[in-house]
């Protein structure tokens, strides 16, 4: 098991006809992802890397059974792809575009609200890396190679910030059951607590690093969950010791602007809930070893020897 | 994006929203003259800047004669307005905003923005107006309602109602205050708006109600489908550093420090500065070249860094991911036979081609300093800025 995705997940590649959209299939299908198909409006009847392209998700789910999602579609049309995923039954999708305007998204979440929640299709992004079950199915944009299979989540808002958590991790021989990006955006599909609640249920899971920043109250929440319900240990850090109240720090979503909202509130209040915070980004793999190893569980798996 | 307040005002009436009189000036001869124009026998000249706290700082003066005017404008000029939240360097005073004086009876507090935790639109409202929010906020937060608005119905009328009898406005005045919100609310809607602030509202001696003051920014990334919008950017208002970036498509924030850094994603980017900050330095600014980080993109990003004079040492972090360190190597390299790089250059590259892009800065013969992980850059750089000393 992982969460999200493995090998045998069905994928449609939103916008799959674009430079960024066909570079990044290609990427997905050398690393095992099982992509079936692809959708351009106006473009269906076509191939791309031997796949079928459709006008539409609805067909492309009719004709292949897919069932999970990358949107690689252009920030002015992206909200609405995603809410044509949602309505042709896709379970879980990955938006990567970056630069979606904030009301499109609240009119993403207020649409999806339309599906009771066991039936709603779980978002991630925008604005995000995407999620790979390491050796199994990749459904984003991250190298694959440096990630190893293994029994530890990782859930992070940033993208290469979540790939330094990913190689320290490996250095010390540590693998990932799967690693989620949830984004920089201040409106997102899924946040922390969505995917923690996974991986606390995931049986190949041991235990969960999460890597958050400034701004917002989704590590909170995250902190709350991890309190009241894991039973896993949760590793974090939090980036922006040193951002400056009031200022946007690359991503949309990464602005103080709110008691509680700094790195180090954050800090605090992750600690308070019994996580292990990383004290400094370069020691996020040795504080999970350390962990682990309170815990009597070992990083890697029989997996491992699948590493790419 | 930030507007200035005359610019926000303009917006609001044009949706119904009731604004004093008003006009800009660009130079003193002019502010007089809008007194003229405007009439009335007492004006109030209010500095066009992008930061709150201007009352404070004299940059908002009440005058009763054109020649008062003239002077309060003469002094405003050219000056930069340092204010509590205005940052040290201040923001350049070029325009003024001359209206009329209004006769205040009271001061109440609307504003809109975008609720984090809800993912939805709230309406903050206050009947004790005119103070700073986040002061109201701290010491008496039950004096600030809080209205939430359904994307799908939008602003209704029975909670404008709700505001409006809840700011405790006299009943010949609820129907009138109700459509101002709800023009408002519009406004902020269909501008693709992220705050817009009135504080005060005014209730006037005759019972009237109006914007006296407004500010209002924007979603920059919906500023492509509201180009009257995107042409209200005032560069003057905005650190040179940064508008020099923005125009080449570089995320870049100034800071104050000595380390200039260049990095490839947003939260890696801040963890690094973090990593600087751990080590004993300062980073002079945030800089995230993003996914493609092509030769050229490398250059621009050098550029935009070196053009901050306090850098004393580069430090530059790269994950390659789709990005290749070798492509990232060879940026470099080039950058160092364009511009005379006279500081120290610390250079971390992981991911995607390491081994060909380690060997292409060790080939290059150049004097940068490599380091392999996280922690070894940043304690390089900080070594490196003491040596500097």
């Amino acid at each position: 098991m992982a969460i999200l995705i493995d090998e045998h997940t069905r994928v449609v590649v939103q916008g799959i006809t674009g430079g960024i959209g066909r570079f990044h299939a290609e990427e997905m299908i050398d690393y095992g992802t099982t992509v079936v198909a692809g959708v351009t409006p106006g473009k269906g009847g076509e191939r791309v890397l031997d796949r079928p392209v459709f006008n539409t998700v609805k067909d492309a789910v009719a004709h292949t059974g897919a069932s999970a999602a990358i949107v690689f579609v252009p920030p002015p049309f992206a909200a609405d792809s995603i809410m044509e995923a949602a309505d042709a039954g896709i379970r879980f999708c990955v938006c990567v575009t970056d630069g979606i305007p904030l009301q499109d998204m609240m009119r993403v979440k207020r649409y999806m609200r339309r599906y009771k929640a066991r039936a709603r299709m779980t978002l991630t992004g925008p604005n995000c890396a995407g999620t790979i079950s390491p050796g199994r199915a990749l459904l984003g944009i991250m190298p694959g190679h440096i990630y190893l299979p293994g029994r530890i989540g990782i859930v992070s808002r940033s993208g290469t910030l979540g790939y330094e958590a990913a190689s320290q991790m490996k250095a010390r021989g540590i693998g990932v059951s799967t690693s989620v990006g949830i984004g920089g955006d201040p409106v997102n599909g899924t946040s922390f607590r969505d995917h923690l609640e996974l991986f606390e249920a995931d049986p190949d899971t041991d235990a969960v690093v999460m890597v958050g920043e400034i701004g917002g109250p989704q590590e909170a929440e995250g902190a709350d969950y991890v309190r009241a319900h894991m039973t896993k240990p949760v590793i974090a850090y939090i980036a922006g010791l040193s951002a400056p109240k009031g200022r946007k720090m690359g991503h949309a979503g990464a602005i103080v602007s709110a008691v509680g909202e700094s790195a180090q509130e954050k800090t605090e209040l992750l600690a308070a809930a019994g996580i292990t915070m990383a004290p400094n980004p370069s020691c996020i793999g040795e504080t999970v070893a350390r962990v682990l190893s309170e815990h009597g569980l070992v990083g890697g798996s029989s997996r491992a020897a699948m590493s790419r | 994006m930030d507007i200035h307040e005359y610019q926000a005002k303009e917006i609001l009436a044009r949706f119904g929203v009731p604004v004093p009189r008003g006009g800009l000036a660009y130079n003193p001869e002019q502010a007089s003259y809008r007194c003229t124009e405007i009439g009335g026998s007492a004006w109030v000249v209010k500095a066009q800047v992008h930061t709150g706290g201007r009352g404070n700082a004299g940059g908002v003066r009440l005058c009763h004669s054109d020649c008062a005017v003239q002077d309060a404008a003469s002094a405003m000029f050219g000056q930069r307005l340092v204010t509590a939240q205005s940052g040290p360097d201040g923001k350049l005073i070029y325009r003024v905003y001359v209206e009329e004086a209004t006769d205040i009876a009271r001061e109440l507090y609307f504003c809109i923005v975008l609720d984090r935790r809800s993912e939805r639109v709230v309406i903050i409202t206050s009947a004790q107006g005119g103070v700073e929010i986040e002061e109201l906020a701290a010491t008496k937060p039950e004096a600030l309602v809080r209205t939430t608005i359904d994307p799908a119905a939008g602003f209704l009328e029975f909670q404008a109602r709700e505001i409006a009898f809840t700011l405790g406005l006299r009943p010949g005045q609820i129907a009138e205050a109700s459509r101002i919100f709800r023009r408002a609310y519009r406004a902020f809607r269909d501008l693709d708006a992220t705050l817009l602030e009135i504080n005060p509202l005014a209730v006037t001696g005759t019972g009237g109600i109006v914007a006296l003051d407004a500010k209002m920014s924007f979603d920059d990334n919906a500023l492509f489908r509201h180009p009257d919008i995107s042409e209200l950017r005032d560069r003057s208002q905005e650190d040179a550093r940064e508008s020099h970036a923005a125009d080449r498509g570089l995320a870049y924030v100034g800071l104050s420090g000595n380390i200039g850094c260049i990095i490839n994603g947003a939260g890696l980017a801040m963890a690094t500065m973090d990593m600087i900050k751990i080590a004993g330095g300062e980073p002079a600014n945030f800089l995230d070249i993003g996914g493609g980080a092509s030769p050229a993109r490398v250059l621009k990003a050098f550029r935009a860094v070196l053009r901050d004079t306090g850098v004393k040492v580069m430090l530059i972090n790269i994950f390659a991911g789709i990005n290749r360190c070798d492509w990232v190597a060879e940026g470099i390299v080039t950058a160092f036979k364009e511009i005379d790089v006279t500081i120290p250059v610390v250079v971390r590259l992981a991911g995607t081609h390491v081994e060909q892009g380690q060997r292409i800065l060790n080939d290059s013969g150049l004097p940068i300093i490599t380091a392999d992980t996280l922690a070894e850059a940043a304690h390089k750089a900080v070594t490196a800025v003491r040596a500097s000393d």
